[in-house]
């Protein structure tokens, strides 16, 4: 008999994720129902929501069942009727280069929503970087933004990607920091150099990291200097 | 002007290519790969069973590719650490560790690394480029011990599976007759378990695979491993058991043993219960601390209690020796001083 294995997880958590192995994992056909670009090489993709997801989750997408898929974040809320990602044009990429040639009524290859960096109502600093903001407006846009702090690093100002809607979510603990220009109400510099001076990063939160590797090392390295304890930090790394 | 291209690194599949596409007789590219792998030379001008029109056109495009190591450190165990430059003025290592009759070469597959594991120190690099199979394959040709190798571990700085390409074509040079002729079952590839890349490897390669596991609780494993946020040890495991592991082909886990954090007798039951029904071995590992990290080893009684009661379970478990704990020993540690002397 084959092994059952357990996640040491809540049991609310352990039930969603049994029944989301029982799903077709394999990649399905779906038809794209918007494809904006919101930032020179930035785009939403989304297409009709079939299945649920704890915001914070992945889905895997690819242009054909051949090519391997890749993962992206989502980021739009569990009440929404379409399921969207954010992604930017690598040009080294396999896949950016492509996904950004199609077009609303084209077909993608989509999976179930998967991975495991939840949110929850615990009170959290979500910190990201670049694109990783998508998770966090998956979570805002699902009514996670109760006790919540969040500050979103990048190098242009025109990357602070649905800005508007983070603040009104947010209000004054939204914070964005900009490390190659500057303008109002935006802190210049890195995350790190924002964090760094904080005094308000509580031992007794959750951290979430989301973004590139280096900025989550050093910014988990930045928490951990600052006292925080590593149980609590949560880092999603863009691979 | 054009960079050249170094030749040390092909596969015969890609000499060939090149070879046809500079309209010369086919088998100048099993000649060239005897001068890359099985020859003393360095240098295209040596390559003397080629014609002269040959070699001017290699000389034109292509350099031979090898690189000398900068530094090298020897412990006192006798472990050394070479330490090489790469193509973009960065910096990887490779340790030789020498184990009674055994001598292994542990070799980096990238610079810097994107996983971001809390224990690491390649980590702390950051991502810096991947190396090409030629980088990775200089780090044994290169080495004043080469021709006592034993044994190779892709277990240097960077995920393997995160440069599968360029990792598998070093497998291929490593091991196919026209290449070094290594047996692939002196090599092994260790990963955190990129499953996708995973499952390539094991269909398109024959050598042992290790893969990092440190606890078996998915909530712990993410915040010491980020991967396990889209990879879940759990899947890396189910993906595993429909591999067949009874021949000479085998599967290891790396479990570094934590103080306090993953040496409990919870963490043997899990474990046990995780790899039941998988033909493997299971490796404990010392902790030497990396800077900044807030975690620390475990002490060795609990070490030992640890691998009895894994082995008690049915688990094939051993301790690995700590090795060269003078001279930087853990992964990254001298790269990254190396780094920051070039920063000065």
């Amino acid at each position: 008999m084959e092994n059952k294995i357990r996640l040491d997880l809540s049991p609310k958590l352990n039930s969603f994720l049994e029944s989301m192995s029982t799903q077709n994992s394999e990649l399905q056909k779906v038809k794209l129902t918007r494809h904006e670009e919101i930032a020179p090489g930035v785009f939403i993709i989304g297409f009709s929501r079939r299945h649920d997801f704890i915001p914070g989750q992945t889905v895997k997408l690819g242009i054909d069942e051949i090519q391997p898929p890749r993962i992206y974040s989502i980021c739009s809320g569990t009440k929404d009727d379409e399921l969207c990602v954010l992604y930017n044009i690598k040009d080294d990429g396999f896949l950016t280069p492509r996904l950004a040639k199609l077009k609303v009524g084209d077909t993608l290859y989509a999976s179930a929503p998967g991975g495991t960096f939840f949110g929850t109502e615990d009170p959290a600093w979500w910190i990201a970087t670049g694109t990783g903001i998508a998770p966090f407006r998956a979570m805002i846009r699902s009514g996670m933004g109760q006790n919540k702090k969040l500050v979103h690093g990048v190098r242009h100002l025109n990357q602070f990607y649905f800005s508007k809607e983070l603040a009104k979510g947010l209000g004054p603990h939204y914070h964005r920091c900009c490390s190659t220009e500057t303008t109002d109400g935006v802190h210049p510099g890195r995350v790190t150099a924002f964090l760094e001076n904080r005094n308000d990063l509580f031992k007794d939160w959750k951290y979430y990291i989301c973004g590139q590797a280096q900025m989550a090392v050093e910014t988990r390295d930045l928490l951990i200097e600052k006292g925080i304890p590593f149980e609590n930090i949560v880092t999603e790394i863009y691979f | 002007m054009e960079e050249k291209v170094p030749l040390f690194g092909k596969t015969l599949s890609e000499l060939q290519e090149l070879i046809a596409g500079y309209g010369l007789p086919k088998f100048t590219a099993k000649q060239i790969a005897d001068w890359l792998y099985k020859k003393e030379v360095k240098s295209i001008d040596e390559m003397s069973n080629l014609s002269k029109k040959a070699r001017e056109l290699l000389k034109k495009n292509h350099t031979f590719g090898l690189t000398e190591y900068v530094d090298v450190k020897e412990s006192r165990d006798g472990t050394k650490k070479y330490l090489f430059p790469t193509a973009h003025g960065k910096f990887i290592e490779t340790a030789m560790i020498p184990f009674k009759d055994r001598k292994t070469i542990c070799v980096s597959s990238q610079v810097g690394c994107k996983m971001g594991c809390l224990f690491c120190m390649t980590a702390k690099q950051g991502f810096q480029g991947q190396l090409t199979a030629g980088e990775i394959v200089n780090q044994i040709r290169n080495l004043p011990e080469r021709e006592e190798i034993t044994n190779i571990v892709y277990m240097g700085m960077g995920e393997p599976f995160d440069n599968l390409d360029e990792v598998l074509k070093s497998v291929e040079v490593l091991t196919s007759e026209w290449g070094f002729a290594m047996s692939p079952r002196r090599i092994t590839v260790s990963s955190i378990g990129i499953i996708p890349a995973m499952i390539r490897f094991m269909d398109e390669c024959e050598a042992h695979l290790a893969i990092s596991l440190h606890t078996p609780f998915h909530e712990e494993r993410q915040k010491l491993m980020p991967v396990q946020i889209a990879y879940p040890l759990e899947q890396v495991i189910e993906e595993l058991k429909k591999y067949d592991f009874s021949g000479q082909r085998r599967v290891s886990f790396e479990y570094i043993v934590f103080g306090g954090l993953n040496d409990t007798p919870a963490h043997i039951k899990e474990l046990a219960n995780m790899l039941r029904g998988l033909k493997c071995r299971v490796n404990l590992i010392r902790f030497h601390p990396v800077p900044g990290t807030p975690l620390h080893g475990t002490d060795e009684e609990t070490l030992q209690k640890f691998k009895d009661g894994l082995n008690n379970k049915g688990i094939l478990t051993t301790i690995r020796a700590s090795r060269g704990l003078d001279i930087d020993a853990a992964c990254g540690l001298l790269s990254t001083k190396a780094l920051l002397n070039q920063k000065k």
